[in-house]
């Protein structure tokens, strides 16, 4: 099995090559973040596939293209689960873009999840960082780096990401006229508390008897009811600090629901543009310039551009 | 005061360095070239010598160290940072006579602020002591190396440090979510933000576990992490290691991740009750402390499913710690047991290497028997949770041509972690240590990219040389290195 998969990537190395601007295409649900593709990039496809899960390591080897939906499935029939984000795209793309997912609390952040990375560097060569076991120190931390890197230093081509157990229940709350900050400070078991300016949503997972007490304790803030799932999130994600969401303008957002003690906001417009200052701008263009001397990874693609 | 040893004597040849009479304007007496301070600052708490600094420089401030790195590049020298000197990798021993930046005096915790669960602090706040300041405030910073009473976060930053709760709260890199930083032409950056999701590369994951050679902490924003509201700790005493480390294995299977799961050989586990007295059961021939937290009645849960698991797989003995006090005597036997080998040995090479978790029972077996061969005794405490072990070989240093043994010992033991699917280090970092074994897990190209990331933050190869990257991949030549400053540095 391993020698077909091995094939796999040598022949995805062989579509990438080593000359002409080219990118990366999964699923396609953002492709559009970063902005639009120079126009002459050539779009290829990372191979797709689970190659190794093991739930008693709490691992699992998983090709860039195959779709998220399909490794939760798997991990699922073990009882665990990864920290993607469940959108509909493929791994590779959730990893390009390193948007945590709406439960972050609870399932951790995407970045933090990679213990190793293969990837097709701009020569056309698979490039290993990282090791396979659940804590490792290998040298210096080039995963981090490719994670939401758009594709622009590095083609995705394999992870081995960490799994976690799935709690025992997850249940979703909602309810008007709540301090949603003391919900975060309260619900120990919450893995995300939403605000949208009026409605307070959130989901407690973990031990019954935990998500139990803690709903009881939160039936002191207001009355909560069952719900379904989270509210509709408005198109753009804004990053700002877990404080300021305290002062949020809804005048710049338009309608909003915020993701409480984490600073994550789903707005109807997008986030003014955060440039890094001139030191830091310095060093980025430094590492693009040494993996990706001609330009030739995802051309176009904008980091700093809103979401 | 200009460049006077400790007894106040003029040095002329010292003060003759122009480096130095820069470094003077900068810092006043808060430069160093006397003989017995290089000498100290020369080593970290490793085996390996051999290091040699230059002016060793106390900044108090993010500008005197700016002002230090600017002094390195107009001068063209090399520049090493360093904590507590705790490591354990050799990464903070000078090479070639380099200034040396100390910033253990830089240990102010500059803001704890709740809303945003974060506290900014300078690198030189020892680990323990941010989490003692926090405690009243009902927080703690997660991370907690064994040496956590003497190392320092700018040190932790480095190396990525662990420790024994890293199992379920993560590593180093988990809890920094910005940091400032001297960078290698001497300008201040901020790397990462406090924001959920900061614009553009994540350069602040890159920065983390860059042994000191991607730039110098000046300030880190850590998360801070609630105490939880019951924590139980669990002792179960076992034949042998290979059941603690099957019962490791099950509790995981059985999906649940305690905050820590450690364990102790026969040997250790003795020198430790002997020193801290806590109760540990002197006949078991293992030992596996496991600490589960949460609320009172899912920590409750989680405790029972440990201790059933540990009875199925022959746990001898079961205890629960009955307060607070008995856990802590249990956890200062843990991690005081590297103090508690003086009974049984001089010194000791403290190892690091990390498998699978299935891997754990039959790579222990195999450390003992390389040990056997080559004629030391070995101590196993480790972090079964994750796999991470860490063999300790006992040694007499005055014994002649026993340091060979340790370091063939010891790298047969990284072979025999990397032939299990195991990776170098688990969070001691490679420093000069696993240096050479880099070439065993990577292959030319995974090191040549390695090599770019360094030269994006440092592409005059000033900052802590000749670590990390083995010999055909350092920018620095390591033999010209070890020739650097033997003139008046020497």
């Amino acid at each position: 099995m391993s020698v077909t998969v091995d094939r796999e990537l040598v022949s995805f190395c062989a579509e990438v090559g080593a000359t002409g601007p080219v990118a990366v295409r999964g699923a396609g649900t953002r492709f559009e973040v970063g902005g639009p593709l120079a126009p002459e990039t050539r779009v290829v496809a990372a191979p797709a596939g689970i190659r190794e899960y093991r739930p008693e390591e709490m691992t699992v080897t998983v090709l860039a293209g195959t779709p998220v939906a399909e490794l939760h499935a798997a991990l699922s029939a073990a009882g665990q689960r990864s920290a993607l984000a469940e959108r509909g795209g493929t791994v590779g793309g959730a990893l390009a873009l390193g948007e945590d997912d709406l439960r972050v609390l609870a399932r951790g952040k995407v970045r933090n999840s990679v213990l190793q990375l293969r990837y097709v560097s701009a020569d056309g060569v698979l490039v290993k960082v990282g090791a396979p076991t659940v804590k490792n120190v290998s040298g210096f931390d080039v995963g981090r780096l490719m994670v939401g890197a758009l594709g622009t230093l590095g083609l995705l081509a394999e992870a081995v990401l960490r799994t976690r157990p799935t709690p025992a229940v997850a249940r979703w709350w909602c309810g008007e006229g709540i301090d949603p900050c003391a919900v975060r400070d309260l619900a120990r078991s919450a893995s995300v508390v939403l605000f949208d300016g009026t409605t307070t949503t959130l989901q407690l997972e973990g031990h019954e008897v935990d998500v139990d007490a803690d709903l009881v304790a939160l039936g002191r803030l207001g009355a909560f009811r069952a719900c379904e799932g989270p509210p509709p999130l408005p198109p753009h994600r804004w990053s700002l600090r877990p404080s300021e969401l305290l002062r949020l303008d809804g005048h710049a957002t338009g309608s909003y629901v915020a993701s409480i003690g984490v600073g994550t906001v789903f707005a109807d417009r997008p986030q003014a543009r955060r440039e890094p200052p001139a030191a830091v701008r310095a060093v980025a263009a430094r590492l693009k310039a040494e993996f990706d001397p001609s330009g030739r990874l995802s051309p176009g693609r904008d980091l700093l551009a809103a979401h | 005061m200009r460049a006077k040893d400790r007894r106040g004597a003029r040095h002329p040849q010292l003060a003759s360095d122009p480096v130095v009479h820069d470094l003077e304007a900068l810092l006043g007496d808060r430069v160093r070239v006397d003989g017995a301070e290089r000498s100290l600052l020369s080593r970290d708490a490793s085996v390996f010598s051999g290091g040699r600094a230059g002016p060793v420089c106390f900044p108090l401030s993010t500008e005197e160290v700016q002002g230090i790195v600017k002094i390195a590049a107009r001068h063209r020298r090399n520049v090493v940072a360093r904590g507590a000197g705790t490591g354990l990798a050799g990464a903070a021993i000078p090479l070639g006579a380099p200034i040396v930046v100390v910033t253990t005096r830089m240990n102010r915790i500059r803001s704890v602020e709740i809303e945003d669960r974060l506290a900014w602090v300078e690198p030189g706040v020892i680990n323990l002591d941010l989490s003692k300041q926090l405690r009243p405030l009902g927080f703690h910073y997660a991370p907690d190396p064994s040496s956590q009473q003497a190392c320092t976060i700018g040190g932790n930053i480095s190396t990525n440090s662990g420790g024994p709760h890293c199992l379920a709260y993560g590593v180093t890199s988990e809890h920094i979510l910005c940091l400032e930083v001297v960078g290698a032409d001497g300008e201040v950056m901020v790397l990462g933000g406090l924001d959920a999701e900061p614009a553009g590369l994540d350069l602040r994951g890159a920065f983390v576990g860059g042994e000191g050679m991607l730039g110098i902490v000046t300030a880190a924003a850590v998360r801070i992490t609630a105490n939880p509201p019951a924590v139980r700790t669990l002792l179960l005493g076992f034949s042998t290691p290979r059941e603690a480390a099957a019962t490791v294995s099950a509790v995981i299977a059985a999906g649940i991740v305690p905050a820590a799961m450690e364990v102790m050989d026969r040997e250790i586990t003795r020198a430790v009750e002997n020193f801290v007295h806590a109760g540990y059961p002197l006949d078991a021939g293992a030992v596996l402390l496991a600490e589960v937290d949460g609320t009172e009645q899912g920590s409750a849960i989680d405790a029972e499913v440990i201790a059933r698991i540990g009875k199925e797989h022959g746990a001898t003995s079961i205890r629960t710690a009955e307060d607070a006090e008995a856990r802590d005597r249990l956890w200062k036997g843990r991690k005081t047991a590297f103090g508690a080998i003086a009974q049984i040995a001089p010194a000791y090479y403290l190892h690091d290497t990390v498998v699978p978790r299935a891997a754990l029972a039959s790579v222990l077996e195999q450390v003992y028997a390389i040990a056997e061969r080559f004629g030391l005794l070995v101590v196993n405490v480790f972090h079964a949770g994750d796999g991470n072990l860490h063999p300790l070989l006992l040694f007499d240093p005055d014994e002649a041509g026993v340091l060979e043994r340790v370091h063939g010992a010891a790298a047969e033991i990284v072979r025999a972690s990397l032939a299990a699917g195991g990776a170098l280090s688990g969070e001691h970092g490679i420093g000069i240590e696993k240096q050479e074994f880099m070439s065993e897990m990577f292959g030319p190209d995974d090191l040549d990219h390695q090599a770019r990331l360094r030269r994006g933050f440092d592409p005059w190869c000033r900052l802590n040389p000749g670590k990390v990257l083995p010999s055909a991949h350092s920018c620095a030549d390591l033999s010209e290195l070890a020739r650097a400053g033997e003139g008046i540095w020497a």
